[in-house]
């Protein structure tokens, strides 16, 4: 069964508190390539390998599902110092 | 280190197994051989940099391989000092590598046997400057000193 986004939503939500989340379906729908953007207080004090390691792990039955799975996280500082900088 | 982490939970589940037949499920969860994890250790220690791809560095098969190839070309990574492994070639790697790294993706990088990570972390790590850091440390590239800055700002 393809992976929806509501579907990787309700699993991260579930397991991390999130300060801002964005999943794009670079698939055109098909569910198999996402790419997402996380903002969470729980990656602070965390090496972006264990941020991600967290994020696979935490979404190791869709992702095995996937073909191609892309992410970016940030903490609520770092990315608000990246709206800052990028506005 | 994650390979001790792994160690341990095995050891652990195979502690909390009592049935045989529990165990030989558990058994044939953990697919990954004790022979192809010893190739896969001897495998990330082939070479300073290793790459596990999708297809060749002429010609990778997948974007997020290409990028990686991309990254370790533009820091210029010697390729004596490179190893790649074609991932769809090899349909036993393909598997035992993300059960090896714990991750779930090719591309994955290695350096000095250690794991790095994926295209992600790879981009990042190159548009922070924590992969030429890295690279330095290591003895892949020669550390550029004072100089490079002034590369740096006429490029």
């Amino acid at each position: 069964m393809p992976i929806d986004t509501i579907a990787l939503e309700k699993a991260i939500k579930r397991a991390i508190p999130v300060t801002h989340l964005e999943i794009e379906d670079q698939s055109s729908g098909c569910g198999e390539s996402y790419a997402i953007v996380l903002v969470s207080d729980a990656f602070e004090k965390k090496t972006t390998l264990q941020r991600h390691r967290m994020v696979n792990e935490l979404l190791k039955d869709q992702i095995a599902q996937m073909h191609a799975f892309s992410q970016k996280t940030y903490t609520p500082k770092q990315y608000e110092d990246l709206q800052t900088r990028m506005s | 280190m994650f390979r001790t982490s792994l160690r341990s939970s095995i050891n652990v589940l195979h502690r909390s197994a009592p049935s045989t037949l529990l165990k030989s499920r558990l058994t044939a969860y953990r697919y990954l051989s004790d022979e192809a994890r010893s190739r896969i250790q001897t495998a990330v220690k082939a070479n300073p940099v290793v790459l596990f791809m999708k297809g060749t560095p002429a010609e990778p098969q997948c974007g997020f391989s290409r990028a990686v190839v991309q990254i370790l070309d533009l820091h210029g990574v010697p390729p004596e000092k490179l190893q790649t492994y074609n991932v769809l070639a090899d349909q036993e790697l393909r598997n035992g590598i993300k059960e090896f790294s714990e991750w779930p993706t090719i591309p994955q990088v290695y350096v000095n046997g250690e794991f790095v990570g994926g295209c992600d972390i790879l981009i990042g790590m190159h548009q922070s400057g924590e992969l030429e850091t890295l690279l330095e440390n290591n003895g892949v590239i020669p550390k550029i000193e004072a100089e490079s800055t002034a590369e740096k700002a006429t490029a």
